[in-house]
């Protein structure tokens, strides 16, 4: 089963990489008033039916995908 | 009778980079400097741990995120559960956050450049097992290196750490970010140490400094005490 797993970093944790990205889309002339840069994990999980396979991903992302000080998730199952 | 040499490991993770300098400046203050293979599933008989710098398993994902896993980082928590003591260096701090034997985690420089160089750290407390040699108050020289090292925790954990007297090292001058420019933590029982800069690379005057000895030479001693406790 596909599934994709959003790291953000959450609000008010400051994220210098999204503030050079902003910055350089500026200088490319779009009207960018933010940038927030995370990481997307692909993952093709061993799991009978949907909901098995987000409870597993929740686990891992709880485990190890994020750090729940600094960053927030969000799960995706294609099924 | 000889005063004993106590034992200190040093954990070597694929990746690790200061490992050598760690054990050539421990047996240089006068340990038994140990090599730990990260593999090791049980630690030899050891008084002290460090974990040195570097990049452990890559750095993937998040700094220390992958190491904290690794065999010898479970023994070490053990370890460290059961009073000993440990310290963290650079990444070996990393690891001990994402591990939760130290508290906050470390982020990206604010500025996305690494920093490379000697930089003035305050002491905030000398009433521990590796800050004995230091007294409170005063500022030593100690290199760091590093792209991921402005530590973070939220306002309330840093409240609580100051209450507790938890923050052990911060920079004098802006280095990378932290909170509060703070450079070093340890945990509430004060068994376990983490700080960005590197004391094994200033414990030698040829080297720019032999501040960093101050740090190490506290823990060889404490280590002592421990075997000598024993005897």
């Amino acid at each position: 089963m596909k599934a994709t797993v959003l790291v953000r970093p959450k609000q008010g944790i400051l994220d210098p990489q999204g503030d050079a990205v902003e910055s350089a889309l500026g200088h490319l002339g779009f009207s960018v008033s933010e940038a927030r840069v995370g990481k997307v994990v692909d993952l093709e999980v061993d799991a009978s039916d949907a909901t098995e396979a987000r409870v597993q991903v929740e686990r891992m992302c709880e485990q190890l995908l994020a750090n729940p000080l600094i960053e927030s998730f969000e799960v995706e199952i294609h099924g | 009778m000889a005063s004993p040499q106590p034992r200190v490991g040093v954990v070597t993770y694929p990746g690790s980079q200061d490992d050598r300098d760690a054990l050539w400046a421990l047996a240089a203050l006068d340990a038994e400097a140990v090599p730990v293979w990260h593999e090791e599933r049980e630690l030899p008989d050891l008084d002290a741990v460090v974990l040195p710098g570097g990049f452990s398993y890559g750095d993937y994902l998040r700094c220390g995120a992958i190491a904290r896993f690794s065999p010898a980082t479970t023994a070490v928590c053990e370890f460290a559960e059961a009073g000993g003591l440990v310290l963290g260096i650079c990444n070996g701090f990393q690891i001990l956050c994402e591990a939760g034997l130290l508290p906050g985690v470390l982020l990206r420089n604010e500025s996305l450049r690494f920093v490379c160089r000697d930089v003035p750290l305050v002491v905030e407390r000398d009433d521990l097992p590796f800050t004995s040699r230091c007294a409170t108050g005063q500022t030593i020289v100690i290199p760091v290196k590093h792209g991921d090292g402005r530590w973070f925790a939220p306002p309330e954990l840093v409240r609580e750490l100051e209450a507790n007297r938890q923050v052990v090292f911060r920079y004098a001058e802006a280095c990378n970010g932290s909170v509060d420019d703070i450079a070093g933590v340890c945990n509430e029982r004060g068994n376990v140490l983490g700080l960005m800069p590197h004391p094994e690379h200033a414990v030698d005057p040829l080297l720019g400094s032999a501040d960093g000895a101050l740090i190490l030479a506290s823990l060889v001693e404490a280590a002592r005490k421990r075997v000598l406790a024993l005897i």
